[in-house]
């Protein structure tokens, strides 16, 4: 239960996608300039990243690495699929994110219709496919471990873009010099927010 | 009426265009803001930097030249899969390649060379351009977004190199002699190092660059 926690707080504040490691970064920029549409994305980050990691833990488990494939035919031990991974993974998240597309569509129209694009775009999020590949180049152990390692990453991710848009939205108020407004002034605030969330680092529970 | 039509040279000003453009005007990176996600982890050092710009634009250059090669034949409703199986496969070989004769950099570039699959600027110029044009421009069109986006990947990693570690290319350029544990008065800046700062940097790119493009400047 510990190490889930610890796994939870690093992968919230300490590797966090953005300030760390400035994974998702276009849809980042592109759609926090309001924090009502980037509450709508951030949910529905967090939710496919809470589903494709777990599922792509199963894949690398039993399909890729080395003798992976054992519990098919002892004979089938010897092979290596580690290098289908990067195809694998992204056949998985483009399927996972059109099925949750195809689920919000039919039982909650409301919500389908307030995410709009985001949706489908969630696929070509580098976020989702970093998640994964994190997941496997750190192993993690056990499946509970995944899992808990995709929420927090994808919460880590909501906190961001959500805290990002509310500054943004003050920042219309503010006097900026001209060529520093929108993107030259949301990259600096971005680094700064980073540097804030830097003080997490020594944290070890 | 195809037949009487003049063949347009290879090296003709258009295509030129296609080259230079991405490089300033419309730069993907401080522009177009695509393909942020994985350049800016991999400027600590200039050497991965420069790997990962050429990776990026071999993987540009390639899959706008396929995609455009089939892009009469890929049904409309299918198109996404389709460029994601191209790049897949194409990020596979490169990386493959560079854990065959680089493995210390592809170490030190991790996930990062997987998530070019991902990488904005390839699914945007793909859409934009390489379904809309003959190859051999989308082909250009590839190599010139990844010199624009290797470009600005250069110039972060050679200042956060200088000023976070003292080196150029892992030569030392600060003289030892200056460090204050040997006497001297300089000591590296530790920041440099540190994630934000890559952010911080591009901040101020775009800052220069549109004080000098006033046409660039958003409302």
């Amino acid at each position: 239960m510990e190490n889930l926690i610890n796994i939870f707080v690093r992968s919230v504040f300490i590797d966090n996608m953005i300030f760390a490691y400035f994974l998702g970064m276009c849809s980042y920029l592109a759609v926090s300039k309001t924090v009502k549409t980037s509450t709508g994305l951030g949910v529905a980050v967090v939710f496919v990243m809470l589903v494709t990691v777990p599922v792509n833990y199963l894949m690398n488990k039993y399909l890729l690495l080395p003798g992976a494939l054992s519990w098919l035919d002892p004979s089938f031990a010897s092979l290596d699929l580690s290098f289908l991974s990067f195809i694998m993974f992204i056949a998985v998240i483009a399927s996972i994110v059109q099925l949750v597309e195809m689920i919000v569509e039919k039982y909650s129209p409301s919500l389908y219709n307030a995410l709009g694009i985001f949706l489908p775009l969630i696929a070509v999020n580098c976020a989702i496919l970093g998640g994964s590949l994190f997941m496997q180049e750190r192993e993690y152990e056990t499946l509970a471990e995944a899992t808990v390692f995709g929420f927090g990453s994808g919460f880590g991710w909501f906190l961001a873009i959500v805290s990002i848009a509310a500054i943004r939205e003050k920042l219309k108020y503010s006097d900026i010099p001209k060529p520093l407004r929108g993107l030259g002034i949301a990259f600096i605030l971005t680094g700064l927010m980073g540097i804030a969330f830097m003080t997490f680092m020594g944290i070890k529970l | 009426m195809s037949e009487i039509k003049e063949k347009e040279s290879w090296f003709s000003a258009k295509n030129l265009k296609l080259l230079t453009e991405p490089i300033n005007s419309k730069n993907p990176i401080t522009v177009l803001v695509l393909g942020i996600c994985s350049a800016l982890a991999v400027t600590v050092k200039m050497k991965p930097a420069f790997v990962m710009a050429i990776s990026v634009m071999i993987v540009t250059a390639f899959s706008n030249l396929i995609i455009s090669l089939l892009r009469n034949t890929i049904p409309n409703r299918i198109r996404i899969i389709v460029q994601l199986v191209v790049i897949a496969a194409l990020v596979i070989l490169v990386d493959e390649l560079l854990k065959a004769y680089v493995y210390d950099v592809s170490k030190q570039l991790s996930v990062f060379v997987g998530l070019i699959i991902t990488n904005c600027i390839l699914m945007g110029r793909l859409e934009a351009f390489a379904l809309g044009n003959k190859p051999w421009p989308s082909f250009v069109d590839g190599i010139g977004n990844g010199l624009g986006y290797g470009l600005i990947l250069l110039v972060i990693s050679f200042f956060r190199e200088l000023l976070g570690s003292g080196t150029i290319w892992g030569y030392r350029v600060i003289s030892e002699s200056f460090y204050v544990n040997n006497g001297g008065f300089y000591e590296n800046n530790g920041m440099m190092i540190l994630p934000p700062m890559a952010l911080i940097l591009v901040g101020i790119i775009i800052w220069i660059q549109r004080s000098r493009n006033r046409k660039l400047i958003e409302e």
